[in-house]
């Protein structure tokens, strides 16, 4: 491992101009995933700015109904919080579905949603990778890909955004309180992510220096009927081959309003936004799940050992519409 | 000498070493530590074929704390090895990719990994083949192949009874490279002084690594001293000294200090063996009653170009069922990649996948139960060797499981039954293992103080080895465990076996109960004990070398209920039932570990291990246990081992068959078959894979 310095900051403003200060430095949350890439000599970072004591632990209803919670909230707290399990049960669902008990004990919630993609390119940097050396090339096309993107990749990459919780927050339009060197501004899922294009080293838009803060959660009383399904290889501590997260406001046989994120698919927490305007209003029956469905899926270009994504998806959200209907 | 004594064989004593372990005082390799140690960090190759024309080496030595770079250039000469593997930074080939092509050593680890990590390596590469496909031209016969079977073997005329059969199942299985995944990382603390080399390693056999590592440096054995106190699992990928083991001695020689290294998780999809990919072809014909004609089990495998590994994959077709007409073959193929070796049951556990899925499909064919098909079909004696079975109870294994998992009511028709979304189904596979012994040595001593030490270079990986001979111990002394102190894990102590194979215990065994028979005889003749205590040695190698031909294997029944959800094809598995018949049970607490541990993996083996080779650049991608998924405690629900009473006068003094390996064979195939019983959907190739199952 490259020798670095280790630092604690204070507050969010220090930790902000410690990172302008130094170029080469990076945020440390619970380290649960940096500190990984950091042995495989993916990051190199000459400085962890340790942020767990500088950005909030506490998770708070807001004032306008939702919930506010803090960058340092650690994966197990919010899992466990009471608002988040009755109002929000599929965010607990996404956060208990990812890795083990002793990781979410460690991980934040601001570190998992900047986690990086577990492709087995970018994790070896004996091999190229376009994420972890720009220009070098995707190997992953040619070679094992069932685990990644099938839509909204580049030629650049095929890479998918390993978070369960990020997926839950694409659903539910949560807000990301963000402080940077020009000032705070909150950046709204699932606008923090972005597809790879040409440029797939960059996860997020996020600039540097950029630290989240908090996640706003908005209020959703429909939400109070989700539900977060996680297909997955085996039963616990693998990612996702996908997922789904699905809140469901519907009355009478009819969908009022659906919030439906996709997770496994894409180099972002899929918001499939097709698929929610095809239901809004429509009868909320298996058929018309499925026409939705399909409408996202359309846009799908799955490479040749992960075509099978497509109707799993499928497949899965129809089941968790349905279930939900019922 | 106290006569008190009742059996403690069959008793489920504690392991002896329990405290020492869930306190932390039992120390593995890597916790040794002698003064002035350094840290080594071993780099691989990053071509799949060449040559290392240089490295560079200088930016390495700048970092602070470096000791030494040490490549094939600059490394301590060793002598010539048969396994190939051992000639560690001998010369520039490349063999595959991941091969150790250097290593850094420096005063913290951490210098030496960013070291390994800032050699700059200029190759010659060439292109590269890992590819094992059944029609590859460089497939060959080996001369024998592993645990010295013969490669093929052929009885009657299996093609003609093949083309006469009413009923037949021709089937191609795969099996995927799979990985063993140990706790604890192979590890070495290498020192060297005036009297040679210690190391403390994490091995399966210290006696064999002594060996090896003093013809390497061209020693006597008795300059070498190899500590094994305490093994995290091995699975057989630490039953032979390899490169690491060799890399640590002679990385301490180069810069004359104790050097400590561990193999980390991602290195060891390279350099500690593997199960070679299976490609198998099974056919079975049968009469219309579901009696076999015809049996012909033909198997293909890999291996490195560097050193020849041919894996018995169809050795238990051999033993398992009669039928007059039969053949099996073994055809390898030299290929770019890795080294394979052993992985718990190497050959039975992808062979009796094979074969097993294959009885399944015959049962079906044939409209016949398949638990009555294994029956109707058991032989009377070895059917190929014509030796009679020293002890054969598959049958009582078959029965007492179907009727512990209430296999009576099965409705044999596949995808039927719908709970929720789920599909359930079971599955029924026998397994099998063979019953070896080999050579070892022990000695007993009677302290002054009354108390007994019973040594021998014996290895607990984990197992409860080092329990289980001390109640063995007890016994032949006519005294109880808690006189007893059984020293292993040490090449000083009276040579011994490895432990592999499933033969420790009876090798081990046998060893320490002639010493403690003779120790016995001592005391007995020699009336007051003298000042300095007694001693007493034995050595089976005679004993062994003329024991009565018989066919020696342990059987067991595996029963499987699996759910598939049909929405997403995701297999679980609901239960799992264990039972077997392997001679005298020594210690039902250790022996329960072993079984449900080989069907732990086998139902790892069912639905999750497999290593994905990387075409393009020639190594296993998925080097890490978030990658190479092996079965975590949620996927196993509902497991359970029995084992059925068997007394077998021909084994050894303890009447015990092995019982490390027999739980993992089987398992992947009742699984596999209650897949199909619940889906109808017939899996050939592992891994059981959800996509594969996606409808």
């Amino acid at each position: 491992m490259k020798p670095f310095d280790y630092q604690r900051a204070a507050d969010t403003r220090s930790a902000v101009a410690a990172l302008s200060r130094q170029p080469e430095a990076m945020y440390l949350g619970g380290g649960t995933n940096l500190v990984d890439l950091m042995r495989l000599g993916v990051a190199t970072p000459a400085v962890l700015v340790d942020v767990t004591r500088a950005t909030s632990e506490a998770i708070e209803e807001s004032s306008g109904g939702g919930l506010l919670i803090g960058a340092a909230a650690r994966n197990s707290d919010l899992a466990a919080h009471p608002v988040v399990r009755h109002r929000y049960p599929m965010l607990a669902q996404a956060v208990l579905a990812g890795a083990s008990g002793q990781i979410r004990n460690m991980a934040t919630v601001g570190g998992n949603l900047l986690q990086r993609t577990r492709c087995s390119y970018f994790q070896d940097i004996a091999k190229p990778c376009n994420k972890h050396r720009p220009g070098s090339g995707c190997p992953a096309r040619e070679g094992d890909h069932r685990n990644l993107a099938i839509i909204g990749h580049s030629s650049s990459c095929v890479a998918t955004h390993p978070s369960d919780m990020a997926v839950a927050l694409a659903a539910l339009g949560a807000s990301v309180h963000v402080e940077g060197v020009e000032g705070t501004r909150t950046v709204p899922m699932p606008g923090l992510h972005r597809l790879p294009g040409d440029e797939p080293e960059r996860d997020t838009v996020l600039e540097p220096g950029d630290l989240i803060t908090a996640v706003e959660l908005p209020a959703l009383p429909y939400a109070s009927r989700s539900r977060y399904r996680k297909v997955r290889d085996r039963a616990s501590f693998a990612f996702a081959v996908v997922s789904v997260a699905v809140a469901l406001d519907e009355a009478d046989g009819v969908v009022r309003d659906c919030r439906i994120a996709l997770g496994g698919v894409a180099h972002v927490p899929w918001r499939a936004t097709l698929a929610e305007s095809a239901l809004r209003g429509a009868p909320a029956t298996a058929e018309e799940f499925t026409r939705a469905a399909d409408l996202e899926l359309a846009g799908a270009r799955p490479l040749p050992d992960n075509a099978f994504k497509v109707p799993l998806v499928r497949n899965v959200l129809v089941r968790v519409l349905s279930e939900l209907a019922s | 000498m106290t006569t008190t004594a009742r059996p403690y064989v069959g008793t489920a004593l504690d392991r002896v070493e329990g405290m020492e372990k869930v306190t932390g005082r039992a120390r593995y390799a890597y916790e040794h530590s002698p003064d002035e140690l350094a840290y080594a960090v071993p780099v691989q190759a990053s071509i799949a074929r060449g040559e290392v024309r240089a490295i560079d080496v200088q930016a390495a030595l700048t970092i602070p704390g470096v000791i030494a770079i040490i490549w094939h250039r600059n490394a301590p000469r060793l002598a010539p090895a048969d396994n190939a593997e051992l000639s560690v930074l001998q010369s520039a080939r490349v063999a595959y990719r991941g091969q150790y092509i250097a290593v850094a050593v420096a005063e913290t680890l951490q210098a030496a990994g960013e070291a390994a990590r800032s050699l700059s390596v200029d190759y010659a590469g060439e292109p590269h083949d890992t590819e094992l496909r059944a029609d590859h031209p460089g497939l060959y016969r080996p001369e024998k192949v592993n645990a010295g079977y013969p490669t093929d073997s052929e009885h009657g005329d299996p093609d003609a009874a093949m083309e006469a059969a009413p009923i037949r199942v021709d089937a191609t299985y795969s099996t995927p490279a799979e990985h063993n995944n140990p706790m604890e990382p192979h590890a070495t603390v290498a020192r060297w002084d005036a009297d040679g080399l210690t190391l403390y390693d994490s091995t399966q056999g210290a006696s064999a690594v002594r060996a090896t590592l003093a013809a390497l440096f061209t020693m006597p054995p008795a300059n070498v001293r190899v500590i094994a106190s305490h093994v995290g699992g091995g699975f057989g990928s630490k039953g032979q000294p390899l490169a690491p083991v060799v890399l640590a001695a002679l990385a301490a020689k180069h810069v004359t200090r104790p050097v400590k290294l561990a193999v980390p998780r991602q290195q060891m999809f390279a350099v500690t063996g593997y199960r070679t990919p299976t490609i198998q072809r099974v056919r079975l014909g049968a009469d219309v009653d579901g009696r076999l004609t015809a049996i012909v089990h033909e198997a293909i495998e890999q291996c490195s170009t560097i050193r020849e590994f041919a894996e018995q994959t169809t050795t238990p077709t051999r033993i398992m069922y009669a039928a007059p007409n039969r053949r099996t073959t073994h055809r390898v193929v030299k290929l770019d990649v890795p080294t394979p070796s052993w992985m718990r049951a190497p050959g039975e556990a992808p062979g009796m996948f094979a074969l097993e899925s294959a009885m399944d499909e015959l049962a079906i064919a044939c409209g016949i139960d398949p638990v009555e098909l294994r029956v109707r079909n058991e032989p009377d004696a070895d059917p190929e060797s014509g030796e009679p079975f020293s002890s054969r109870n598959l049958v009582a294994c078959l029965r007492e499981g179907a009727r512990r998992f209430g296999w009576a009511d099965r409705d044999p028709t596949p995808g039927a039954r719908l709970v929720g979304r789920t599909l359930i189904g079971t599955g029924v596979a026998a397994s099998t293992y063979p019953a070896y012994r080999s050579p070892s040595q022990a000695s007993a001593r009677l302290e002054p103080d009354g108390r007994y030490t019973v040594r021998i270079a014996a290895t607990d990986i984990g197992t409860g080895a080092r329990t289980v001979l001390t109640q063995i111990a007890a016994d032949a002394l006519r005294t109880s465990p808690d006189r007893v102190t059984v020293e292993i894990g040490d090449s000083a102590l009276p040579p011994a076996t490895l432990a592999g194979g499933s033969m420790g215990t009876a090798s081990w065994g046998t060893a320490v109960v002639r010493a403690c028979e003779a120790l016995r005889e001592q005391v007995s003749r020699s009336g007051d004990l003298p000042s300095a205590g007694l001693e007493a040695a034995a050595d089976t190698k005679e004993e062994i070398g003329a024991q009565e031909r018989f066919s020696r294997h342990a059987f067991g029944a595996q029963f499987a209920e699996v759910g598939v959800d049909v929405d997403t094809g995701e297999a679980r598995v609901l239960r799992l039932l264990g039972v077997f018949a392997a001679g005298r049970i020594v210690n039902p607490k250790t022996a329960r570990s072993q079984f449900i541990g080989g069907m732990t993996m086998g139902l790892s083996t069912a639905l999750f291990e497999e290593s994905l080779m990387d075409r393009e650049f020639g190594d296993y991608l998925n080097r890490d246990l978030a990658q190479y998924h092996v079965a975590a405690c949620a996927d196993v629900r509902d497991i359970e081992a029995v084992w059925i009473e068997e007394d077998d006068p021909h084994l050894n003094p303890m009447g015990t068959k092995g019982i490390g390996e027999i739980g993992i064979v089987g398992t992947a195939a009742a699984i596999a078959n209650a897949v199909h019983h619940a889906t109808g959907i017939r899996i050939r190739d592992l891994p059981i894979r959800l996509d594969k199952l996606l409808r």
